[in-house]
């Protein structure tokens, strides 16, 4: 399935691009998550497993538990630091 | 009636916002505000600048989720929420929360409510310009503790 991927801040930075389509088979969050680290560089150390990475599904603060469906966006960042 | 949230560039005046806020309801007993600004000191470090990045359309709609979720845990009238994005200074402003209510009890829990909310859950990020470089700002686990006294788990740290 076709998914939309978003990267902000520090993310962003480390990834070098702010956004990409991907076809994936990953089945939840988690799974896309293991599949981008799995690239290696960048990816494998901004997203890596133990470091604090928020995940947002269609603009929603998600589980990483969360199935992935046709059409998502999925937005990886880092703790939020606003206000 | 004015939006509720706005995510912008340009300054803000309280004056204005509050003004509109209770023009239309005589029920207004009690106006409580917050506004936080930009400091020229972070974590033992002179910060000369600070950029704001947020993720569009997420932000808008966790706030105005927020402020949802204040109509339903305070008795409130109204909210407003401003935050800025983009290149700041010391001593500009960045947010802006404001509330109303029939008496100041509820205001003053609903705007605290909505910047330990805020703080946690909208998708902001602080880089800041330091002697020693451009740095993000880390999360700070206090945040995380704000927003458990209201019941709410945060895990942003």
């Amino acid at each position: 399935m076709k998914v939309q991927l978003r990267y902000f801040a520090s993310i962003r930075e480390a990834v070098g691009t702010g956004s990409e389509s991907l076809d994936t088979q990953a089945g939840t969050l988690a799974a896309l998550r293991a599949e981008l680290v799995a690239r290696g560089g960048a990816y494998a150390d901004a997203l890596a497993p133990g470091k604090s990475v928020r995940v947002a599904l269609n603009q929603t603060m998600s589980d990483e538990s969360a199935a992935l469906s046709e059409g998502a966006e999925v937005g990886f960042f880092p703790p939020v630091t606003g206000g | 009636m004015t939006a509720r949230v706005s995510i912008q560039t340009e300054d803000f005046d309280l004056s204005t916002e509050v003004a509109r806020l209770r023009e239309t309801d005589k029920g207004v007993g009690a106006i409580c505000s917050f506004i936080g600004t930009v400091r020229d000191r972070n974590d033992g470090l002179s910060v000369s600048t600070l950029e704001l990045e947020h993720y569009p359309g997420m932000t808008e709609k966790s706030i105005e989720a927020m402020i949802d979720e204040a109509h339903q845990r305070f008795n409130i009238l109204g909210a407003r929420v401003i935050h800025r994005v983009g290149l700041l200074q010391p001593l500009d402003q960045i947010v802006l929360v404001a509330v109303t209510s029939a008496h100041r009890g509820q205001s003053f829990q609903a705007c605290e409510f909505l910047m330990d909310y805020l703080k946690t859950q909208a998708p902001f990020w602080k880089k800041e310009q330091t002697p020693a470089g451009a740095r993000w700002v880390d999360a700070r686990v206090s945040d995380d503790a704000a927003l458990a006294r209201w019941g709410i788990k945060a895990s942003n740290g």
